[in-house]
């Protein structure tokens, strides 16, 4: 059972960090590119600006959490390697 | 001291240590040819990763692109980089904690049949040859146009660069030159970008310079860009031209074929430990991101560079044209090189450069006596030819000169080791003969990465007329074949043997079917490569995303009509979903 709820919990962080994976490029970046280029920040047409660079910063911080946070729950579980 | 023995100096120099490193890192067991023996630092890691990843392409054209196609180009920027947030979420901790040698092993086993173990080897030497004639096109550019040698000659060089630590080496050979590559073509990249922002806008930070002011008080960067392209009948640079659909579905097979890149795949099995292939996805796209978000700054200052050179004044005021013979120096060495052309159409001694292709724009610019477009500039120049345009010292174009070679031939060495260890490990060692020794086994893969050294040298030498066509193929199989095939395999428990093979099958010949009906590799195509004719809008490029999901949807379909996996491959799946211990 503890080793069903440590995929468990594995999952529904993919699931979390996929949707704002999906927010800032395809959202931000894609769909909604018209709305926010009616904003601009830092010289940036905003929607431009999540296509070009925005998005790229966020998958990094995205992964960096998945690290961190999946380190913890690996201990948590005591699945760790070390 | 000129610019041509300088860059014989840099460039040689970079060579001599690549081939130090080979010696240093000889290869002794199989562990250490297909995966360096599972000691690579995560950091280091990192840095291999991203400089395989790292194409000619991603060094010579992206910013090219980016200054032609504007806002049309982020699918290439996220895409390119938003295949690692899968890579990391999704496969590379379980591909290590398997723990094996290769991608199709991994299938192979997953699925417990040689037959899926084929389809994939089949799969990723399709993908990498294809990748590979690209590479060998981009070392062909530096070498006739930077150290004026014989395109050929430069490529028996570069050939055998790579086979001596691609064959020595093996991917720890490998994995340590890349490291080197990398640092050489990022500095190679960001020095001339921070020297130009700081020109233009008085920022040193290309990332922020982007959106700042111009020093000669024209108002903001990309506003300055936008009138002034829109003025010559260009779509405005932070604008597309291309449907909200078709760049959705690019970005999208783009992010999941290089999250099923099959060389991009196997550096995740070189790592001591699984949190180690977690954080070196992130170290991988770190080092990428430096580069990738640098290209938009530097594409978006050479268009207005270019466009500024040219038209040095107010759109039609006769004197506003640049006279061709006043053209600055790098105008000159480039239309030697046949990539940059004029030809004055209407015979008035000066240059004309506008959007020909737009009606309104062209009747004005007819009434203005202007007849036809000037100037013909190939993209690929624009990172070549940038430290030149602003007046940077030589060292710096010897620099760039090696750090085009450097990703060139990295990414071509990471191609050729896939394709060897998929001769040499699944399909020699597992299909043919199960029982060949390890030392055998080596020697298999040394010859088998000395065969496709050569057999790219070949490509490099002849290349195919289609090589652009099929670029978009590459990551539409592996987005279409390899990646739906992996996932599965570690989120289901019940997805089968007969559903994946299924599945790839049809992924595979519904994307190639619909690239080939349009783009015709190999034959002519079979109907007019336009939007009209897109199913659901979506051009032969992002086609792979929608093949994608059809080999998931049939997989799990298939695998619902059959009988689920043996209990040893559940306990598989089981095992590689944690880090540690038995998993059952």
């Amino acid at each position: 059972m503890r080793k069903l709820s440590y995929w468990g919990e594995n999952i529904r962080l993919i699931a979390i960090l996929l949707a704002v994976w999906f927010a800032i490029s395809f959202g931000c970046g894609v769909l909604l590119v018209d709305v926010l280029n009616r904003f601009t920040v830092g010289g940036f047409q905003l929607g431009f600006w999540f296509a070009q660079q925005g998005s790229m910063y966020g998958f990094l911080v995205l992964i960096f959490v998945y690290v961190v946070l999946m380190g913890r729950i690996d201990k948590k579980h005591r699945v760790s390697e070390d | 001291m000129g610019l041509q023995t300088l860059t014989y100096i840099v460039v040689g120099l970079s060579f001599a240590l690549y081939i130090g490193i080979a010696f240093w890192s000889k290869a002794r067991t199989t562990g250490d040819f297909y995966v360096a023996g599972k000691h690579v630092h995560p950091v280091a890691n990192g840095m291999a990763t991203a400089a395989d990843w790292m194409s000619a392409a991603s060094f010579i054209s992206l910013a090219g692109l980016i200054a032609y196609l504007g806002y049309d180009s982020s699918v290439y920027l996220m895409g390119w980089t938003g295949g690692y947030v899968l890579l990391a979420l999704l496969l590379a901790p379980y591909l290590r904690r398997f723990g094996k040698f290769t991608v199709p092993e991994f299938i192979g086993e997953r699925y417990y049949s040689d037959a899926a173990r084929v389809v994939a080897v089949i799969c990723l030497i399709v993908i990498s040859f294809t990748y590979v004639a690209g590479q060998m096109r981009g070392v062909g550019i530096v070498f006739s146009r930077f150290l004026n040698v014989d395109i050929s000659v430069g490529l028996a060089v570069g050939m055998g660069v790579v086979f001596l630590y691609a064959v020595l080496g093996g991917m720890k050979g490998i994995t340590y030159t890349q490291v080197a590559q990398y640092c050489v073509l990022i500095f190679a990249y960001t020095v001339p970008a921070v020297f130009i922002s700081l020109q233009v806008t008085g920022v040193a930070v290309p990332q922020v310079a982007f959106g700042g002011e111009v020093l000669d008080g024209g108002g903001r960067l990309l506003a300055n860009l936008d009138r002034i392209v829109t003025d010559l009948g260009f779509t405005a640079f932070t604008a597309g031209s291309k449907s909200t659909v078709d760049i959705f579905f690019i970005t999208l097979a783009l992010m999941i074929g290089t999250a099923g890149l099959p060389h991009v795949l196997v550096r995740f099995f070189t790592v001591p430990k699984v949190r180690h292939a977690r954080i070196s996805a992130g170290y991988a796209l770190l080092f990428i991101a430096i580069l990738y978000t640098t290209a938009p700054a530097v594409g978006a200052l050479a268009r207005l560079n270019l466009t500024t050179t040219i038209q040095t004044g107010p759109v039609f005021e006769e004197t506003a044209n640049l006279r061709y013979e006043e053209r600055p120096g790098w105008f000159r060495t480039w239309e030697d090189t046949g990539l940059l052309r004029v030809e004055d159409l209407n015979g008035d001694g000066r240059i004309q450069y506008y959007n020909d292709a737009n009606p309104e724009f062209a009747e004005r610019a007819e009434a203005q006596g202007w007849r036809g477009n000037e100037l013909t500039v190939d993209r690929d120049i624009i990172v070549l030819a940038n430290p030149e345009i602003a007046g940077l010292p030589n060292w710096v174009i010897a620099l760039v000169a090696a750090g085009g070679i450097a990703a060139a031939l990295s990414t071509a060495a990471g191609l050729l080791l896939v394709i060897s260890a998929a001769v040499s490990h699944d399909l020699i060692k597992s299909v043919f003969a199960r029982n060949i020794s390890e030392r055998a086994e080596l020697r298999a893969g040394r010859i088998s990465a000395g065969v496709a050294v050569l057999l790219a040298g070949y490509l490099g030498f002849n290349p195919p007329g289609f090589v652009a066509e099929v670029v978009a193929l590459a990551f539409g199989l592996a987005a279409a074949s390899l990646f739906p095939a992996i996932l599965l395999g570690i989120l289901s428990l019940r997805v089968n043997k007969q559903g994946a093979i299924a599945g790839m099958l049809s992924g595979l010949v519904f994307t190639m079917g619909y690239i080939i009906w349009f783009k015709g590799v190999f034959v002519e195509p079979f109907a007019a490569n336009v939007p009209g004719n897109w199913l659901f809008g979506i051009s032969p490029e992002g086609i792979g995303a929608l093949g994608a999901g059809i080999n998931l949807a049939v997989t799990l379909i298939v695998s619902a009509l059959t009988p689920a996996p043996p209990a040893p491959v559940q306990a598989l799946v089981r095992r590689i979903r944690v880090p540690s211990g038995s998993g059952s």
